[in-house]
């Protein structure tokens, strides 16, 4: 794949969050994918997935953005985001248009090239990563989409195995929803606190320093309520730590708790 | 019953305060799923079983018509007889019509979700028959006055002492807090009612089309007092339960104990086939199928004809984290968790069931668990669709997503707004990189601090790179 | 009529008016055919496999599995049995071998013919099969076995022959279908272990509402 030849040229879908909170989950994302041999470029027509809308019932929304999106990306040989929400959004959008409809052959060919970074360099690019250390330990939240719609499980993990100094020790039930679900989280606030109270119990018995995830949604989630109830743990994307872009404070952070090699 | 379905948040802060319900919650989250993890892989074949059984229960509905007709000629051949009600009322009358005309004073019932769901219970003692529920958890529920929060479990809700309190007031027994006591006393004061009732009433887990029968599943052996002893054996059940063979029944079967309670096989599997038979010493004198549809039918034209696929395991609910929190009865009727939040908006009108198909994450964890690969998220979408387009979704998410709608469309606009949503997130924040009170989102910050963005936004970062700026990395908290 | 009204709501929904001639050979196919879906490796073994399967998994499911080498040895540990649970009465069925085994139980015992009681403490019937895939013993109504026998004593003792354990249910429903030139008994009973709920605060108790103990004597 180091080949520049056949180098393979790679839309970054930045995604809202990653765009509005946290600049280096798109820069480390980019590393990763240079390192990997790809070029990157990052299509200057793209906003959201539309997820917001298609979540709320509004398909006619949903239906745009989609179209943009998929125009925006038209000729990468791959779209890769930093999260398996908005790629499994992305894979939504053959839903969105009928049969007949010109548009769902060109929504069928987007969801075809269109991957979550982890799963993109493990599934696709078998990829290895360059070295680098990381000198803490680490629990791991299973987003739900990612998991559930992706089957992103392993590949994050066998990344993490690759950076040295990480210590992996798993929470108990990594797969169960932090109660964040897009909307959700300030439709039904009571609820989806005693979610990510739930949540935030099981990180903190797990007793790693650093707390990484895949979806910078559910990260904010469970970074807010570790801060609000004082716990001491940090919260990173998971590309911060494979890319050996941890230099910048954790989410929510003022400094730096955990140096870089 | 009393419809609390547009209360459902109200309801669920209620719950979430619960100290007892809370507690009993937890004994769901900790013992159903782990069980059926368990079964699960004792049986390496499960799921392909789901599989198999996805695509039978759809073949199952595209010749619905047919298997129902097979179904109730079979029944009639054995000297039963077949009633089919298009909607509660009609249930309601049919079942009564057969009460009086037996002139019954009391009759004994196993657990069913379909009498809940056409509320026979109220109307039976309305027109003066006395209904005694027999199933442990029903019979503690009927003598406190409340209704199942759980299809399968339906006291789930409750703890010991509860249960020991509701005994203790009824049965006129000193109190005790040992279950295998206060089973023992359920089981000395139904033991005369199964033999004093004049009819018993089932529901039915499947219909055999092949030889008519219809077969119930219990641990407890109270189906099956309920059906062998009075002399009148009601079957109430739904249309969409029929299934062809033997052979198909069995496919179902070694998929619902597993998802259910984790067992390998539930303790009683009982087929009833028509009345007693030429000799026969026990056994009703009279079997009666009760087919109800109440809106079933119409879910074959839309989206929805994939949850006539459920079997009623319950999977869904004893995995979803938001039934975990709030328990079944803040769902406000019958059918509770997603299995109900797809349900109870067909059944009692999306207008007072809209919050239902919200209330969730779309975690995905009920699909990944239902036996027959119902997509539930999909099909709770399907409701949030049918709400938007009925303008029946809250004016202010409308509004909310019109402006973000219009900025989402116009991707210079949209970077205009991210730079100002971001340096307005970073001005709150105060150099503190997050922020404890956010007026426009207190949902969130009423809970939880929300971190504030890092550095200007990724696209403005990306932009004055591409211009040969450097350093964004550095840039924390410009 | 509703039952018109229902139909034609589900052939509207299906897309078609009546019934199609494809879709009429489809459902009496599978009526026909009875054909078995996808059976589990799990109990498909050796005769020998398949009946120590079946015991594993009755007693997994708390069933009492008492093995005797023949007949012969029955009323005695009938006998040794219900003398352990202090039992000096017993509700028998009146098929197969049963009669003839009643008569060499001991005069102590109290024996009683036919249908069950409210207050029986334990009955005795045969078993049609055993089914090794779960443990599951399969019984069905007739006039020297009424149903009542099974579910309201506070024990149940069921002799089973060694050699009618099947592995899987289908074969249970072959054997169903050989009955009484295939009509169905008037209910067919699949029994794992005795009865139980954990409907009080999830904590398993045995002996909800049928019988508390089931003791299966396996001849052969
Ligand atoms: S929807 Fe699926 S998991 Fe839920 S009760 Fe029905 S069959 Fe079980």
């Amino acid at each position: 794949m180091n080949t520049y030849k056949n180098q393979p040229v790679v839309g970054l879908f930045i995604t809202c969050l990653a765009d509005l909170y946290r600049p280096e989950v798109g820069f480390a994302t980019i590393q990763l994918l240079e390192d990997a041999g790809c070029k990157v470029e990052v299509p200057s027509q793209q906003t959201c997935c539309g997820q917001p809308a298609f979540n709320t019932g509004d398909f006619k929304q949903s239906a745009a953005i989609a179209r943009q999106t998929i125009e925006a990306f038209d000729g990468y040989q791959y779209v890769v985001a930093p999260s398996g929400s908005c790629i499994s959004m992305l894979h939504h959008y053959p839903e969105l248009f009928d049969e007949k409809d010109p548009w769902k052959k060109r929504a069928e060919d987007l969801k075809a090239r269109a991957f979550e970074i982890t799963s993109f360099l493990v599934d696709v690019l078998q990829h290895s990563l360059s070295p680098s250390t990381f000198n803490s330990s680490i629990t791991y939240h299973d987003s739900c989409s990612g998991l559930r719609e992706l089957g992103i499980k392993d590949q994050p993990r066998q990344l993490l195995t690759q950076v040295e100094g990480v210590e992996i020790k798993e929470m108990q039930e990594s797969e169960t929803c932090c109660g964040f679900g897009g909307t959700f989280c300030v439709k039904y606030p009571d609820i989806s606190n005693r979610m990510v109270g739930n949540k935030t119990h099981n990180i903190v018995d797990a007793g790693a320093t650093t707390l990484l995830g895949g979806d910078l949604g559910c990260l904010l989630n469970m970074a807010g309520k570790l801060q609000r109830e004082g716990h001491d743990v940090d919260v990173r994307h998971v590309v911060e730590v494979l890319a050996g872009m941890t230099d910048q404070p954790a989410l929510g952070e003022t400094k730096s708790t955990v140096k870089a090699g | 019953m009393n419809i609390t379905s547009p209360d459902f948040k109200e309801n669920a802060r209620i719950a979430l305060k619960d100290v007892g319900l809370q507690k009993a919650l937890g004994n769901v989250k900790t013992g159903f799923p782990h069980k059926r993890a368990t079964a699960m892989e004792r049986l390496p074949e499960f799921d392909q079983l789901r599989d198999e059984a996805r695509d039978l229960k759809n073949h199952i509905i595209e010749h619905l018509d047919l298997y129902l007709e097979a179904f109730e000629a079979k029944v009639l051949e054995n000297g039963g007889h077949v009633h089919w009600c298009r909607t509660s009322e009609e249930a309601q009358k049919t079942i009564l019509k057969i009460c009086q005309e037996k002139n019954a004073k009391t009759v004994t019932k196993g657990k069913s979700m379909v009498t809940e769901e056409i509320n026979l219970n109220e109307y039976l003692e309305a027109n003066g028959v006395t209904p005694v529920e027999t199933d442990l958890g029903e019979y503690i529920l009927q003598l406190r006055g409340e209704h199942p929060s759980h299809i399968i479990a339906p006291a789930i809700h409750l703890n010991l002492e509860d249960v020991s309190e509701t005994f203790h007031s009824h049965h006129h027994k000193p109190k005790s807090m040992d279950p295998a006591v206060l089973m023992q006393e359920a089981r000395e004061e139904l033991r005369n009612k199964f033999v004093a009732a004049d009819v018993g009433i089932t529901g039915a887990n499947f219909l055999v089309a092949e030889t008519g029968s219809s077969i119930i599943v219990t641990n407890e052996g109270n189906g099956d007092l309920t059906q062998i002893l009075p002399k009148t054996h009601i079957v109430v059940t739904s249309i969409e339960k029929v299934v062809p063979t033997l052979e198909d029944m069995t496919l179902f079967l070694r998929l619902l104990a597993r998802s259910a309670t984790g067992q390998e096989f539930t303790v009683y599997n009982t087929l009833s086939t028509g009345p007693r038979q030429e000799g026969d010493q026990d056994g009703p004198e009279d079997y009666h199928v009760v087919l109800v549809d109440n809106g079933r039918s119409e879910m074959i034209a839309s989206e929805l004809r994939e949850m006539l696929r459920c079997i009623r395991c319950a999977a869904c609910m004893n995995h979803c984290p938001v039934y975990g929190a709030v328990g079944g009865h803040s769902y406000g009727w019958v059918y509770p968790g997603p299995m109900g939040s797809v349900l109870t908006p067909q059944m009692i009108g999306i207008e007072k069931g809209a919050l239902l198909p919200n209330a969730s994450t779309f975690c995905g964890k009920c699909e990944s668990v239902c036996p027959v690969r119902i997509p539930l998220p999909k099909l709770m979408r399907y409701w949030r669709r049918n709400e938007f387009e009925k303008h029946l979704t809250p004016k202010t998410s409308r509004w909310g997503l019109g402006i973000w709608g219009f900025f989402a469309k116009r991707p210079a606009l949209y970077r205009q707004l991210s730079k100002l949503s971001n340096a307005t997130l970073r001005a709150l924040s105060r150099k503190q990189a997050r922020i404890s009170k956010l007026p426009l989102a207190r949902g969130w910050t009423e809970h939880r601090d929300m971190p504030a963005p890092s550095g200007k936004t990724f696209m403005q970062l990306w932009a004055d790179k591409q211009q040969g700026q450097n350093k964004p990395q550095s840039e924390h908290y410009s | 009529m509703s039952k018109a009204e229902i139909l034609g709501q589900i052939r509207r929904g299906l897309g078609r008016t009546g019934a199609t001639e494809t879709a009429r050979n489809a459902v009496s196919a599978r009526l026909e055919a009875k054909q078995a879906n996808l059976i589990p490796a799990r109990a498909q073994l050796p005769e020998k496999a398949c009946q120590q399967l079946f015991i594993e998994m009755a007693s997994e499911a708390a069933a009492d599995v008492i093995e005797l080498k023949n007949i012969k040895l029955l009323p005695k540990a009938i006998a040794t049995w219900l003398a352990e649970q202090d039992i000096h009465e017993l509700v028998s069925a009146e098929d197969g071998p049963l009669s003839d085994i009643c008569k060499q139980l001991p005069d102590t015992l109290h024996i009683r013919k036919g249908v069950a009681q409210a207050g029986d403490l334990a009955s005795l019937t045969t078993a049609f099969l055993g089914i090794a895939e779960t443990g599951t013993l399969m019984l069905y109504s007739r006039p020297d076995s009424p149903t009542t026998l099974n579910f309201l004593p506070d024990n149940h003792l069921v002799v089973l022959n060694r050699q009618d354990i099947v592995g899987v249910y289908e074969e249970a429903w072959a054997k169903v279908r050989g009955l009484n030139q295939g009509k169905m008994p008037r209910t067919v009973n699949m029994i794992t272990g005795p009865s139980r709920s954990a409907d009080i605060e999830q904590k398993l108790q045995m002996g909800a509402h049928g019988p508390r103990r089931l003791a299966i004597f396996l001849i052969g």
